[in-house]
C-alpha cells in the first residue's frame, strides 16, 4: 500500500487527499494544527484548522482565508476523511486523523498528555501509523506535575514581593504565557502582561478560558510594581520596557530549563520547567494509545525515538523536515527552544537571528 | 540534604553577587554546625576523592533506571555532565528522607569507599531513592568527586564573616587549610571558625599557612606605576606557587589550592628551618644551570604522591623563595614589602642551607625602559616575565590592593595559527554545543604536507563566535565519535600558550602550557596555517647537565 502522508519539499504531504500539513512553503491548502510560526506560516491559498485556534490564525497571520472545524468532526477531501483532535498543546492545537480507504494515519503535531485548563485535552486516536513530533525524545525529560511547578513560581513570586522586588517571568507568549496565567496566584500582587502577551490574552478569553485578571504596565501606580509578577517573551529581555521594573528577578519558563546547562546559558535568576510538549514518558505513552504498529518521527530527537521503537518491536522511522538534521536532533538546548518550543513570537525566518540576540540576554 | 540541595541551587542559577552571598547567610544561620561545617569545605573548594569509580556510578545507575546503554549515553550527550544525567534519569524517590548533609557524608559516602561492588549498588539503590533530581545530583557529584559550584571562596568568607560578626581576614585566616583533604570537618570546628577573636589565635593555628597574596596582570605600559625605584622587581616564576611552614618542630609545604604537599617534596620536607618560619615562594625544578626546568617537569612531580630516589635524582625540586611572612613566630605581613625583603635576606644568609632552597634575586635597572630591555631575557631564563611588588606593601589577603599592590608583568605569549580538525561538546553552561577543540598545524617532514594535532583548547571565544563556530562544525562534520566529531579543515585560529617543551607521548611531538585561543583567523586559509617545524623551532634549548645531576643524596 503507498504511504498516506509523505515529505515534499513544501512540507508534509497527503498523498490521496492532495493537501498539505503544516507546510513550510506556500501551498494551495494546508491543514494546520496549531497557530505557532513554525507550524503556520503566512503565503497558503486555504487554511483549514481547529475551530477554537481560527482567531490566534487569523491574528497572527492577518486576513488569511481559513476554515475552521470543530473537533471530532469529519469533512471529506479527495476520498480522505479528515478530523481534528485536540492535541492539548495550545488553543485550537489539533491533530489530524486522515482516513483513506479503511487506513487510518495520524500527525500530531505539538502535543501534551497532561492536562490544563487553557485548551482541550489531548486525545489518543487509534490508528495505523502515528506521525509523532520528538521534541523532548529522550529519558532525562520528565516532567513534574504542573501544579507543583505553578506552586514554585508562586512562592518565587511571593517571595520577591516580599523584598519589594519585581518577578519578571519570560516564556513564549502564545500558549506557554496563558498557561501560567492560569496557575498564578493574583492574591501575591498585580499580574502586568507584555503588550505581545495581552493581546492574546484577549483572544483566549474571547474563546471561553478563565485567565486572571491581567493589566498593561501603564494600568498599574508605580508603587505597585515591586509586588508584580511581568510576564513578558524572551525577546523583550533586556529591552527599555523591561528596564522600568528596576532591581527584578527573572525567570523562564521551558522544558529546556530542565538541563542545568541550558538554565545557564538564559542567564535568569529561576528556571522553570514547564512544557507544552510530552515529556519521555508522556511520548510513549501516547505513542502506545494510538496503537500504531508504524510510528514516524518528526522534529526533535528522531534517531533515538526510532531506535527506541524500533526495540519494542515497532515499524518506526524518521521524517526530514526543513529544519535539516542539526537542530532538530543534536541541539536541543539552543536551537529548538527558539524554534520548536513555540518559534510563535519570531517570524519564521528570522529565527536564527532571535536566538542569537537570546544568547546575549 | 534537602538544605544544601537548595543552597546549591540559588547560588548555581543566580548571577547576583549580592543574592549568593544573601543565600550563603541564610544557610549559614540556619543549619546545623555539622552541616554548616561541611557545606564550607565544599563551598570553599575541597575535594574529597571519588568514593564510587565512574566506570560503577554510570553502570548501576543505568541498571536503576533500567534503560539500554545507548540510550543512557544519548541522555549523557545532551547533558553533558554525568552526575546531571543520573540525577535526571532515575525515577522519582519513593522514600523522601530529611538525612542532613554531614550524615549523608559520613555515614552514607564514606563507607562506599573501597566497599565491595555489591555493597555499593545497594546503597546506591536505597540512597537513590530518598533524593529529589536536585538532592541525587549533588549525592552523585560528591560520590565521584567532581563537585563545583559558582562561588568564590571570598564570598563564602564574606557570608560567614556577616553571620560570625568578625572581620573577614580573621575568616579568611582560619579557613587556610580547612579544605585539605586530610582534615574532617566538624561542628567544633565550624564553631571556631566563627566565634569571637581571641588572644589564642595564632597558637591554635598549627601548620595552617597565611592566605596568599595574589598579584594582578599588568595590563598597562608600566611607566605608568610611576617612579621605577618605588618598586621591587624579581622574575615570573612559572611553577608552583607555596608556603613553607615551619612550626611544632616541622614542616608543613601547602599549595596555593591549599593542599597540603609536604609528602610530595621530600628535598623541602626536609629543610631545616627556625622554629615560626612562614616562607612564600616558587617550587621549581632546576637542574642546576641559570635557568629552572620547563613547567612540564615539574608536573611529573606533582602527580605523585610517592616519590622515588630515581625521581628524586632526576626531577630536583628547589624553592626560591620571596617572602617570609613569619619569622619567630612574630606575623610579619603587616611591614612594608621593603621591610620584608631585608629580613628575607638576612634569614636565608644565615641559614647555611643547600641549594633546595634559593633567595628569588632582585631585577634592578635605572629605568623603565631599562628594565623592559632587560625583560628580553625572560624566555632565555625560563621565566613567564617579571613581578612588580610595591616596596611600601603590605602582604594582602588574596587579590587586593587595599595593602599595596603586586602586578604581573608578562611577557606574550607563544602563538601559531592552526587548523581546527576535532570538536566536543562541552560541560555546564556549554552542555550541547562544541566547544572544545584539537588544533593541528602542518608536519611537512614527509614530503607531503598533513595536519597533526597539537593543542586541545576551548576557552578564549564570545558566546556569539562559539555559536558561529558551532554552526560551521555542523555543517563540516566528516565522522562522529561519540561526543567527538571530526571536521574538515575549514578554519583558522590563533593559539596563545605560555611555554612548549618536546613530548613523546604527543603525536606531534611538543606539548604546549595553556594553549588558548586568541582569536579566530577568517582572514586565512587552512593552506595558510603554521607549520610543525616553525613550532618546534620555539623549543628551548635542552638544559645542560640533564641527567645525573643531584642536590640531594640519593640512598636505596
Amino acid at each position: 500500500m503507498r504511504d498516506m502522508v509523505v515529505v515534499r519539499r513544501e512540507g508534509l504531504y497527503c498523498v490521496p487527499g492532495q493537501f498539505y500539513i503544516d507546510p513550510w512553503r506556500p501551498v494551495e491548502r494546508a491543514v494546520i494544527t496549531h497557530a505557532h510560526g513554525d507550524h503556520a506560516r503566512s503565503g497558503h491559498r486555504h487554511y483549514l484548522t481547529a475551530e477554537q485556534g481560527v482567531n490566534l490564525l487569523r491574528s497572527r497571520l492577518g486576513p488569511v482565508h481559513v476554515s475552521g472545524l470543530a473537533y471530532g468532526e469529519p469533512v471529506l477531501h479527495n476520498g480522505v476523511t479528515i478530523s481534528l483532535h485536540p492535541a492539548g498543546h495550545v488553543l485550537g492545537s489539533a491533530q489530524v486523523r486522515l482516513e483513506h480507504q479503511g487506513e487510518v494515519w495520524v500527525v500530531s503535531g505539538d502535543y501534551k498528555v497532561e492536562t490544563d485548563s487553557t485548551c482541550a485535552p489531548f486525545e489518543p486516536v487509534r490508528c495505523d501509523t502515528f506521525i509523532t513530533e520528538s521534541t523532548f525524545g529522550l529519558p532525562i525529560y520528565r516532567w513534574q506535575p504542573q501544579q507543583e511547578i505553578y506552586d514554585d513560581i508562586n512562592a518565587w513570586w511571593g517571595a520577591n514581593a516580599a523584598q519589594g522586588r519585581a518577578s519578571v517571568l519570560l516564556c513564549y507568549s502564545l500558549g506557554k504565557a496563558q498557561r501560567l496565567l492560569s496557575g498564578l496566584d493574583p492574591a501575591i500582587g498585580p499580574i502586568v502582561c507584555h503588550g505581545a502577551v495581552q493581546a492574546l490574552n484577549q483572544l483566549y478569553r474571547d474563546e471561553g478560558v478563565w485567565l486572571p485578571p491581567t493589566v498593561m504596565v501603564d494600568q498599574v501606580p508605580k508603587g505597585s510594581l515591586a509586588s508584580a509578577l511581568v510576564i513578558a517573551p524572551p525577546s523583550a529581555a533586556g529591552s527599555p520596557w523591561i528596564r522600568r521594573f528596576g532591581d527584578f528577578s527573572d525567570a523562564f519558563a521551558s522544558g529546556w530549563m530542565r538541563l542545568r546547562g541550558a538554565r545557564r546559558r538564559r542567564g535568569v535568576d529561576r528556571g522553570f520547567v514547564l512544557s507544552d510538549h510530552a515529556d519521555w514518558p508522556g511520548l510513549l505513552q501516547a505513542i502506545a494509545a494510538t496503537g500504531a504498529q508504524r510510528v514516524i518521527a518528526t522534529h526533535g530527537s528522531v534517531p533515538v525515538l526510532v531506535r527506541w521503537l524500533q526495540q519494542q518491536g515497532l515499524q518506526a522511522s524518521g521524517f526530514d523536515t526543513e529544519y535539516g538534521d542539526d537542530e532538530a536532533d543534536e541541539m536541543p538546548a539552543i536551537a529548538p527552544a527558539a524554534v520548536n518550543d513555540d518559534a510563535g513570537d519570531a517570524p519564521p525566518f528570522q529565527a536564527a537571528a532571535h536566538l542569537a540576540g537570546a544568547l546575549h540576554a | 540534604m534537602r538544605d544544601f540541595a537548595r543552597l546549591y541551587a540559588e547560588l548555581d542559577e543566580t548571577t547576583s553577587t549580592s543574592r549568593k552571598l544573601a543565600a550563603l547567610q541564610a544557610y549559614f544561620s540556619s543549619a546545623a554546625a555539622r552541616d554548616a561545617a561541611w557545606a564550607v569545605y565544599f563551598l570553599a573548594g575541597g575535594k574529597p576523592r571519588q568514593a564510587v569509580p565512574t566506570k560503577l556510578l554510570r553502570q548501576y545507575a543505568i541498571e536503576y533506571a533500567d534503560l539500554d546503554e545507548w540510550l543512557f549515553d544519548e541522555c549523557y550527550d545532551a547533558v553533558g555532565d554525568l552526575a546531571e544525567t543520573i540525577a535526571l534519569i532515575l525515577p522519582p524517590p519513593r522514600h523522601p528522607s530529611e538525612i542532613g548533609l554531614a550524615d549523608w557524608i559520613e555515614l552514607g559516602i564514606a563507607p562506599l569507599r573501597g566497599a565491595a561492588p555489591d555493597t555499593v549498588r545497594s546503597a546506591l539503590f536505597t540512597y537513590w531513592d530518598q533524593l529529589d533530581t536536585r538532592e541525587r545530583f549533588l549525592l552523585v557529584k560528591l560520590i565521584g568527586g567532581g563537585f563545583r559550584v559558582g562561588v568564590s571562596r571570598l564570598l563564602v568568607t564574606r557570608a560567614l564573616s556577616a553571620i560570625a560578626n568578625q572581620d573577614s581576614k580573621l575568616i579568611a585566616q582560619r579557613l587556610m587549610g580547612w579544605t585539605d583533604g586530610g582534615v574532617s570537618p566538624t561542628a567544633a570546628g565550624f564553631a571556631q571558625l566563627t566565634a569571637a577573636h581571641t588572644e589564642q589565635e595564632h597558637a591554635q593555628r598549627g601548620g595552617q599557612p597565611y592566605p596568599f597574596f595574589l598579584a594582578h596582570a599588568l595590563e598597562r605600559d608600566p611607566s605608568t606605576l610611576g617612579e621605577i625605584a618605588h618598586w621591587q622587581i624579581e622574575w615570573k616564576y612559572d611553577g608552583m606557587r607555596a608556603q613553607l611552614v615551619r612550626r611544632e618542630g616541622k614542616n608543613w609545604l601547602w599549595s596555593r589550592g591549599e593542599d597540603l604537599i609536604t609528602e610530595r617534596f621530600p628535598e623541602l620536607a626536609a629543610l631545616r628551618l627556625p622554629e615560626g618560619t612562614v616562607l612564600d615562594g616558587e617550587i621549581l625544578i632546576w637542574h642546576g644551570g641559570s635557568a629552572p626546568a620547563p613547567f612540564a617537569e615539574l608536573q611529573k612531580r606533582m602527580g605523585r604522591k610517592q616519590v622515588s630516589a630515581r625521581l628524586l635524582g632526576e626531577l630536583p625540586a628547589v624553592m626560591v623563595a620571596y617572602d617570609l611572612l613569619e619569622q619567630d613566630g612574630r606575623d610579619l605581613r603587616a611591614l612594608p614589602q621593603a621591610e620584608r625583603r631585608r629580613l628575607l635576606e638576612q634569614f636565608i644568609g644565615n641559614l647555611h642551607c643547600g641549594p633546595q632552597l634559593r633567595l628569588s634575586p632582585l631585577i634592578v635597572a635605572d629605568n623603565w625602559a631599562a628594565l623592559a630591555e632587560i625583560r628580553h631575557q625572560s624566555r632565555e631564563r625560563g621565566v613567564e616575565g617579571m613581578m612588580l611588588k610595591a616596596v611600601d606593601a603590605r602582604y594582602g589577603v588574596g587579590r587586593t590592593k587595599e595593602a599595596g599592590a603586586w602586578w604581573k608583568w608578562k611577557i606574550d605569549p607563544y602563538s601559531v595559527d592552526a587548523v581546527l580538525i576535532y570538536a566536543q561538546s562541552g560541560h555546564g553552561r556549554r552542555a550541547s554545543l562544541y566547544t572544545d577543540y584539537t588544533f593541528a598545524v602542518w608536519d611537512e617532514s614527509e614530503g607531503e604536507r598533513k595536519l597533526v594535532p597539537f593543542a586541545k583548547a576551548y576557552s578564549g571565544l564570545s558566546d556569539a563566535e562559539i555559536q558561529q563556530v558551532d554552526q560551521a562544525i555542523r555543517k563540516t562534520t566528516i565522522e562522529k565519535f561519540g561526543p567527538v566529531r571530526s571536521v574538515a579543515p575549514s578554519m583558522v585560529f590563533e593559539i596563545g600558550f605560555e611555554g612548549i617543551a618536546s613530548s613523546p607521548r604527543h603525536k606531534s611531538g611538543v606539548a604546549v602550557r595553556f594553549p588558548r585561543i586568541l582569536r579566530r583567523r577568517e582572514d586565512k586559509r587552512v593552506e595558510e596555517a603554521d607549520t610543525l617545524q616553525s613550532l618546534k623551532r620555539l623549543l628551548p634549548e635542552v638544559a645542560p647537565a640533564r641527567l645525573g645531576y643531584t642536590h640531594l643524596p640519593v640512598t636505596g
